[in-house]
């Protein structure tokens, strides 16, 4: 047994490091994608203090919005810029129908009101695209598509050029956002309203203006992961449970922070695939779903924080 | 006029410190439990005791058990439904067991082995807080749904892979299965709901609850007062996953009747912490109102659209319930965070002073 569990899943890495190799980049793929999503978290929490539990919902939304317009007979492209003003119109939506009179609420109170937005934009959504699940439009946003077979380690290892475009976008998203973030006056605002809402308020800040934009930006990051997502499986509100995931995520690399969210993110996928593949069978499978919250739990035991969080200073 | 506490005197502590100090509050409970415990069962329709008031009182449990925890002791779980499970299977298992011993035993021994569960998952409250937590408790309900699928000993192998009441009978007359009456079935939850809600009602007005209420407002500051945290907080996830996990058992063994795993899924957790949340942090009442409200809003929109003369098929009624639901959840906590207890708190006020503001 204990063989089974310490020896034996080492054993076979080594034997097969083609099948290593795909399982780690699998984990990455799925990581990138659970790091988008977390980021959208990440975005929100920094400027508003709001544990935004519809980002999962809104990555299905902007995903279904692009989806159903195109059906609908609008060119893709099109489609896309109209995805983003719906987007803009619901973080407006959101600034002025929940935010603004729930201000200085307690955490949870605001956390809630996320999840009735989850609900609304469930009904939202199924009400005017229909509950069947979409193909994504990849072929028609010119995203490539089809599969890289590289021959290495003594086997051939695949990789979706879908995955290897997400990987670039994410990488060019997560580089656009840090400049937004360290070089303009927006992002400058923002973080002076992630450090203190009311020191942000008297230097002449508009948290409204700032809410508005944080919101945007989470649903483009949203989008963005809804496009990646739809592409490698299809677009469905199944996609919400899978959301959930960025829980861990978030909680491993710190609620505040942007580079937490991309390795908390690596760090479950990898470790899920690596898990579901090489212990998985032991338990008879499917611990896929388990598994990352307890990756997060156990860093979680050694720093209550998050792994970049900035450190929790209790007083009385 | 009727609710005035005029010439009502304390002359002991004991008095004061009543749970209900007014008299007419008292008159109020008997007659809510007299509606409850007579007029229901025999004036009830088999539709509305069974499709309505068993299902609400069960919720009501399990929303109970989760406001003991988050309400009272602050620890915010998302794991509800899963503990739920834990209830009804260890249930399952013990009556098909032993099935010569009384189900209602069963039903609340299973309890204790869904606290097992739940001290175990509040292991790491310890250390970790606020939304760290719910990722602890998320992890309890994934890994225990999982476990309700893969581990086919928990549903004795069946094939289907769910979990079905068998017959058992209280007084010669059967509680479970397709035969039992919904009156029975209902006088059953009642009794259970009832004894329970009596017991977390003694429970938070004391020591215990005092203790609770103080680490959930600073947990630091009730360490430094004498209050020892670990034993105070898994208390609270015992005692939290003790009531969800009979009300898991009293859902499928005398609501549903069979259940597969999807029936504890995170859905379900959310739904309950809706009504913890709707209904009001810390109040054992607004569990109730809660589960009344959530459980009963969809009921109500359904039979609405018929009503209203207006023909929508059953799909577009259920998204645009989904739609008021979250609109609802929204409208709520802006014009009353604190729940419907709040606005019960504020009515009862309103009426001790009529005719005066204050």
């Amino acid at each position: 047994m204990l063989y089974n569990i310490f020896i034996d899943p080492f054993v076979q890495m080594a034997g097969a490091p083609d099948l290593l190799v795909q399982a780690l980049w699998d984990g990455l793929v799925s990581g990138v994608l659970y790091a988008l999503i977390a980021l959208g978290f990440v975005l929100i929490f920094k400027a508003s203090g709001v544990f935004n539990f519809a980002q999962g919902i809104m990555v299905v939304f902007a995903a279904l919005t692009l989806v159903g317009l195109y059906e609908k007979g609008v060119p893709a492209y099109v489609a896309l810029a109209l995805t983003l003003v719906v987007m803009f119109l619901l973080a407006v939506a959101v600034e002025r129908v929940v935010l603004r009179p729930l201000v200085n609420q307690p955490d949870i109170i605001l956390f809630m009101a996320t999840f009735g937005l989850t609900y609304f934009l469930i009904g939202f959504g199924e009400l005017v695209f229909g509950g069947n699940p979409k193909a994504m439009i990849t072929a028609q946003l010119g995203l490539p598509r089809g599969v890289i077979d590289v021959e290495m380690l003594g086997g051939r290892v695949s990789f979706q050029k879908i995955d290897i475009a997400a990987a670039v976008i994410a990488s060019i998203m997560v580089a656009a956002l840090a400049v937004f973030f360290q070089k303009t006056r927006i992002g400058r605002a923002l973080r002076a309203v992630a450090d203190s809402h009311k020191a942000a308020l008297s230097v002449g800040i508009s948290l409204n203006q700032i809410w508005v934009i944080v919101w945007f930006a989470a649903g483009v990051v949203a989008l963005a992961a809804g496009i990646m997502w739809g592409a490698r499986s299809e677009v469905s509100f199944a996609l919400e449970i899978v959301a959930l995931k960025a829980l861990p995520v978030l909680v491993l690399g710190g609620f505040t922070s942007v580079p937490g969210a991309i390795v908390g993110g690596l760090i479950i996928g990898v470790g899920e695939k690596l898990g579901e593949f090489y212990w998985g069978p032991l338990v008879g499978g499917g611990i896929e779903t388990w598994l990352a919250y307890f990756i997060a739990l156990a860093f979680l035991l050694f720093r209550p924080q998050g792994l970049f969080g900035e450190k929790i200073i209790e007083r009385i | 006029m009727l609710y005035r506490e005029t010439g009502q005197f304390k002359t002991s502590y004991k008095a004061d410190m009543a749970v209900f100090p007014i008299r007419q509050d008292r008159i109020g409970l008997a007659v809510i439990l007299l509606l409850a415990f007579v007029a229901t069962p025999l004036f009830g329709s088999a539709f509305l005791l069974s499709a309505v008031m068993i299902p609400l009182l069960v919720f009501a449990l399990a929303a109970l058990g989760l406001n003991l925890l988050t309400g009272y002791t602050g620890q915010l779980s998302l794991g509800t439904a899963g503990f739920m499970g834990v209830g009804a299977y260890a249930c399952y298992k013990l009556t098909t067991f032993f099935p010569e011993v009384n189900l209602i035993v069963w039903i609340l021994a299973s309890g204790f082995f869904s606290a097992a569960v739940g001290v175990l998952f509040g292991l790491p409250s310890l250390r970790i807080k606020g939304f760290y937590l719910a990722v602890a408790t998320l992890a309890a309900q994934f890994f225990l749904q999982w476990c309700f699928i893969r581990i086919p000993w928990l549903y004795n192998n069946n094939v289907s892979g769910a979990i079905e009441a068998p017959v058992r009978t209280l007084f010669g007359m059967p509680i479970t299965g397709p035969h039992a009456t919904p009156e029975l079935r209902y006088l059953v939850v009642l009794s259970i709901v009832a004894l329970l809600t009596w017991i977390a009602s003694n429970l938070v007005h004391g020591r215990v609850g005092r203790s609770w209420m103080a680490v959930r407002d600073m947990d630091i500051a009730a360490e430094l007062m004498g209050i020892r945290l670990l034993p105070t907080k898994l208390l609270a996830f015992a005692v939290s996953s003790f009531y969800c996990g009979v009300a898991g058992a009293l859902m499928v063994f005398l609501w549903y009747g069979s259940a597969e795993p999807e029936v504890f899924s995170i859905s379900q957790s959310f739904l309950i912490l809706f009504m913890v949340i709707i209904g009001g942090l810390g109040s054992l009442i607004g569990s109730f109102f809660g589960a009344a409200l959530i459980y009963g809003l969809p009921i109500v929109l359904k039979s609405l659209f018929p009503m209203l003369g207006l023909s929508v098929g059953a799909a577009t009624i259920e998204h645009i319930t989904f739609m008021v639901v979250g609109a609802m959840i929204i409208g709520f906590l802006i014009v009353e965070p604190h729940g419907l207890a709040s606005i019960w708190r504020t009515i009862k006020q309103k009426l001790r002073v009529w005719p005066f503001p204050y």
